[in-house]
């Protein structure tokens, strides 16, 4: 038997009627757009009755595991394959439900999840490659997925005067717009 | 922030309208035109990544890019390198991932990727470094090899990660470079990052997977503990049970090595590492008591965690260890399991209900199916499938404990349910009234009440085809006619012609049923499917013809019955002799079979074929009746007989190792008597010519001879038959004593060439008497229901009388004297009498010459003298049949 390491399948983001808000599949498990919207029907399904709102919940699907976590009118859930450590799937679903957490300030729901798409879809982008897991601490996701430390990253010795007035007027704008 | 602005009029009803979406109305023609912001000069980073959001949004509702749609946004977004924005880079870095590029298109943004690779900002290398090497082919990777090996050691972790995840994806396709990297994937295992370490350990292993000696000292040096990350413990952990499976072979004597690292991970603060330790130690090859002792104590733990996946992850466990063996070790957690059944998740409840089922006693049964119970009604079907088969290998554990579990199971075959629940419920049904004799009546009618709201056609003739097959055989079979022809009239083709079948059988079984079954068939005849009418029809003719071809009829629905297991057993007691292997002796129901071949040879329907293979796989020679019959049409003087009853098996006439050795069998015709004489000369010097059996049947006297064949020459070792054949009254059990001689020309001959040496001389030979009894009239055929079968036959010609036996041994002894005098099939297993047994009754069944049924009930008592008394009740087709069969025993 090949001994590899934990390997995620896909991560879903659905709706409270099984839509799609965001998903990432990072298997050949599903080799077309059908085959996976069957899977994301037949998983929400299977799971919409139940409670996975205080602790994750798990089940078996389809010859998969999948954890699932429920906020609001969004279902969140990773699955990995049948010998899969649950564990570790639910270490990789904690990391993503609270890097959306912190990046969306708490308000998780779909409408503001589709509004900052854009920062749900680079989540996905930090937490997995290629089905490897690449994070799962939440904070370090979200850090990354806001490019924190990116400017910073440029020595304030070597900005410009006009530059450092433009960080620290940004500064200022930002704490006096909280 | 608002990506775009919904419809005007959707901003009043915002509120009420839960399909509310930045993205309302999107389409991907207007997205694409949006997307020409990407070439504008002065670029509005926040209105571009506005763009490539909404590109994404549509790749991931599953839309798709034509080849030059792709194309064309793959060139707008390269313009987008020019910005400085980190915000919009990094969704540039994400739609270049998520466009894939060809190979071709790659060279354009190369080098934006590899000055970005270059760049002081950290996230910036790592993102370039995973874009890069997720879109280029090998031939590009020369060029940027030198960045990813500095990479991989980079201090800061998400590059150093970014690197060593895509050295993982790469190896795939270019291991020869990634290979080249090991000392910098080895320096990076000692990273303090944890996921650094865990991504440089899978790396590392990945380039020596083939390498079983650099594995298995990766793992020596790994678990003196430098690995802190818990998902890098957690590879360590497989890789280490890995080890442990590959070396069990070589090291057998002493401890398992690295078991007490597996059993020190129980002890990690981090539950993922713990579990995955107790899992690991768990699915070791043979693994011990002893070793399974300290994993279990934690997964027992989860058990009742607050966490459902722990639960989960702990049962799921549990469950594979029952399932490999080990339902001892588990049962510690019977309890805590117990308190699962009720668990929320179901998915936890039914691991807990399955791992009970097969840890449990025969004393918990009761209890748990009461819980289950409860249980079932709200679980999905699929988990319902697993319980049931749970139930099944139970019930088969304990077969005492058919009577709850079978109720059970009709309970649960009544509720609402999916087909592969019920076909589940139903094999199992299937299979317990297979496996447990005692089952099968309630069984059966479970199924039937299961029928009459069956909506699933595969079941319902599943079901049918059963019923067809033991539902002659019980105890009341007509009460299963109404369920069959119930089925006749209301359901759909297919149903119907399996019903039609059913009751045909039951017509064909038990014959007090078989005027109302013609009734019913005739019914058929109207029906509007040709296939039911096909076979309506067909099994009116057959079962309208007489009873002379009812072994034809039971050919018809049956297939080979000879139990294969006794058939095998027959074979291999059989030496090879001149007495033919009777296939007869085989089993009770096995002369109708053979009965069937002989009169249907070249009728090859599909259910001959088994006993055809049968016959044909016998040694050439030994298939007697058919033999027989062949020798016998060989002789034309026999055609006149009529139809052959029976061929006794051969009777020896002379003692063994004689100089000739001759044995006879009896072939009984209606009105005739045919005696075949095998001879043989068994000595090398001689030849036999002219060799006759002169048959005296002074003792006889309703015999008549009226012909004799004899044997014109019978050399060394060659046998020869010579038939001697007597007329008697027709119908009439005529029982005989007939005096042998043998008669014949000895001539010297010369062993070595064959040739006759002298004259030769008339010598005759005695050889032992041959007697026809009332047995030989009689054929063993056996009734599969005998109490229906008794009532069905008409009590006029009922006679009972007493006999006293003598002074017998046992009750054994005489049922087995009296069951060997009238030749007669018993029926039911009545044949065995209990020890010690002060009364016992036998119940014989066979067919009289001229096939006419008749059936024996013998009421046996022994007093403490041993003197055995024997009531006697006879039923017969025909009267006269009734006073032979008490003649027979009466002159016995």
């Amino acid at each position: 038997m090949e001994v590899s390491a934990p390997l995620i399948k896909n991560i879903l983001l659905l709706d409270s009627e099984g839509k799609r808000v965001a998903v990432k599949y990072y298997s050949d498990d599903w080799p077309n757009l059908a085959a996976k919207l069957a899977f994301e029907k037949s998983i929400f399904a299977k799971t919409q009755r139940t409670s996975a709102r205080t602790e994750a919940e798990i089940g078996m699907f389809d010859g998969y595991i999948a954890v699932y976590k429920f906020i609001s009118d969004l279902h969140f859930y990773v699955t990995g394959g049948e010998d899969e450590n649950e564990l570790i799937l639910a270490t990789v679903l904690q990391g993503f439900f609270d890097a959306v957490s912190l990046l969306l300030r708490s308000s998780v729901e779909k409408k503001t999840v589709l509004e900052n798409l854009d920062l749900v879809l680079l989540c996905l982008d930090e937490i997995v490659d290629g089905g490897i897991i690449l994070e799962t601490d939440s904070h370090v996701i979200a850090g990354r997925v806001a490019m924190r430390g990116a400017d910073a990253d440029v020595p304030l010795s070597e900005q410009t005067i006009s530059q450092a007035l433009a960080t620290a007027k940004e500064h200022l704008a930002r704490s006096l717009l909280k | 922030m608002a990506l775009i602005q919904p419809a005007p009029k959707k901003d009043d009803d915002r509120e009420d309208d839960s399909e509310y979406s930045p993205f309302y109305g999107i389409e991907k023609g207007a997205v694409l035109q949006e997307a020409r912001v990407f070439n504008d000069p002065q670029l509005d980073a926040r209105r571009c990544a506005q763009v490539i959001t909404k590109l994404l949004y549509l790749i991931n509702q599953g839309e798709t890019f034509t080849k030059t749609e792709a194309t064309e946004v793959f060139f707008a977004v390269t313009k987008l390198f020019q910005s400085k924005e980190v915000g919009l880079r990094r969704m540039v870095y994400l739609i270049i991932k998520e466009i894939s590029p060809t190979s071709d298109e790659v060279i354009i943004v190369t080098s934006s990727l590899m000055k970005d690779m270059n760049s002081k900002t950290d996230l910036y290398r790592a993102n370039a470094i995973r874009v890069l090497c997720g879109i280029t082919d090998g031939s590009l990777l020369g060029q940027i090899e030198r960045y990813l090996k500095q990479a991989v050691v980079d201090k800061n972790p998400v590059v150093s990660s970014a690197a060593l995840v895509s050295g993982i994806h790469l190896l795939q396709s270019n291991p020869d470079i990634v290979k080249r990297w090991s000392n910098e994937v080895q320096e990076a295992v000692q990273s303090k990052a944890s996921l650094v370490q865990f991504h440089a350990l899978a790396l590392l292993h990945q380039i020596r997977q083939n390498d079983r000696l650099a594995i298995s000292k990766l793992v020596t040096s790994l678990t003196r503990g430098s690995v802190r990350s818990p998902l890098a413990q957690c590879l360590l952990i497989r890789y280490t049970s890995q080890v442990i499976k590959e070396s069990a072979t070589n090291t057998q004597t002493g401890d398992r090595p690295f078991y007490d690292y597996l059993e020190g991970c129980l002890r990690h603060k981090t539950e993922m590492v713990i579990f995955e330790a107790a899992r690991a130690i768990t699915e070791l090859n043979g693994v011990t008591s002893r070793e399974l002792t300290p994993a279990i104590t934690v997964l027992q733990l989860f058990l009742s965690s607050s966490k459902p996946v722990l639960r989960f992850a702990a049962v799921r466990t549990l469950n594979k260890v029952v399932a490999m063996g080990h339902p001892l070790a588990v049962a510690n957690c019977n309890i805590d399991m117990e308190s699962l059944i009720s668990d929320q998740n179901r998915s936890i409840a039914t691991l807990a209900i399955t791992t009970l089922l097969k840890t449990g006693n025969e004393s918990s049964v009761d209890r748990l199916m009461k819980q289950i119970t409860n249980f079932m009604s709200d679980i999905a079907d699929e988990f319902k499938v697993v319980v049931v088969e749970a139930i099944r290998s139970l019930c088969l554990k304990f077969p005492q404990k058919y009577r709850t579990l079978m109720n059970f199971l009709s309970s649960i075959l009544r509720e609402e349910g999916g087909f592969d629940y019920k076909k589940a419920i139903v094999d199992s049904i299937l299979i317990l009234i297979k496996e447990i004799p005692e089952a099968k009546e309630s069984g059966l009618v479970h199924l039937c009440e299961f029928i009459e709201d069956c909506e699933f056609t595969y079941l319902s003739t599943q079901i049918l085809h059963l019923l067809g097959l033991e539902g002659p055989k019980t105890s009341d079979p007509s009460k299963y006619i109404r369920y069959i022809y119930n089925r006749v009239i209301l359901e759909n083709a297919t149903v119907r012609a399996s019903a039609v079948t059913a009751l045909a059988k039951f017509g064909l079984t038990i014959d007090a049923l078989r005027p109302r079954v013609l009734i019913l068939l005739n019914r058929c005849l109207y029906d509007n499917d040709d296939e039911v009418r096909d076979r309506a029809t067909l099994y009116l003719k057959t079962l309208g013809e007489d009873d002379s071809c009812k072994q034809f009829k039971e050919s018809l629905f049956e297939e080979l019955d000879v139990p294969l297991a006794n058939l095998e057993a027959s074979l291999q007691s059989y030496n090879a002799s001149e007495v033919p292997f009777d296939l007869s002796l085989v089993s009770r129901e096995i002369k109708p079979q053979q009965l069937a071949e002989k009169k249907a040879p070249s009728k090859k329907t599909g259910k001959d074929f088994g006993s055809k293979a049968a016959n044909e796989a016998l040694p050439l020679g030994t298939s007697a009746p058919d033999a027989y019959e062949k020798l016998l049409s060989s002789v034309p003087e026999f055609s006149s007989f009529g139809k052959l009853f029976k061929s006794s098996a051969p009777v020896e006439l002379t003692e063994a190792e004689t100089e000739y050795s001759v044995n006879a069998i009896k072939h009984v015709y209606l009105g005739h008597v045919i005696f075949q004489f095998n001879c043989t000369n068994t000595i090398a010097e001689q030849l036999l010519e002219k060799v006759s059996v002169v048959v005296d049947s002074g003792d006889a006297e309703e015999f008549d001879e009226v012909f004799s064949k004899h044997i014109e020459s019978l050399p060394y070792n060659v046998p020869g038959q010579a038939f001697v054949a007597f007329r008697k009254p027709e119908g009439v059990c005529s029982a005989g004593k007939f005096c042998n001689t043998l008669k014949f020309r000895v001539n010297e001959v010369d062993p070595a060439t064959g040739e006759k040496e002298d004259e030769g001389y008339e010598d005759e030979y005695q050889l032992e008497d041959l007697e026809v009894t009332a047995a030989d009239y009689i054929l063993k055929v056996g009734v599969s229901n005998f109490r229906n079968t008794w009532e069905a036959l008409d009590p006029e010609f009922e006679r009972v009388d007493e006999y006293g036996l003598g002074v017998r041994e046992n009750l054994q002894e005489a049922v087995q004297a009296v069951v060997t005098i009238l030749g007669m099939q018993p029926c039911e297993g009545t044949e065995v009498v209990a020890s010690n047994a002060r009364s016992h009754t036998s119940l014989l069944a066979g067919k009289f010459i001229g096939d006419i049924q008749v059936l024996v009930r013998l009421s046996f008592g022994i007093d403490a003298q041993k003197q055995v008394a024997m009531k006697l009740a006879v039923r017969a087709e025909d009267q006269s049949v009734s006073d032979a069969i008490h003649e027979i025993i009466a002159s016995a």
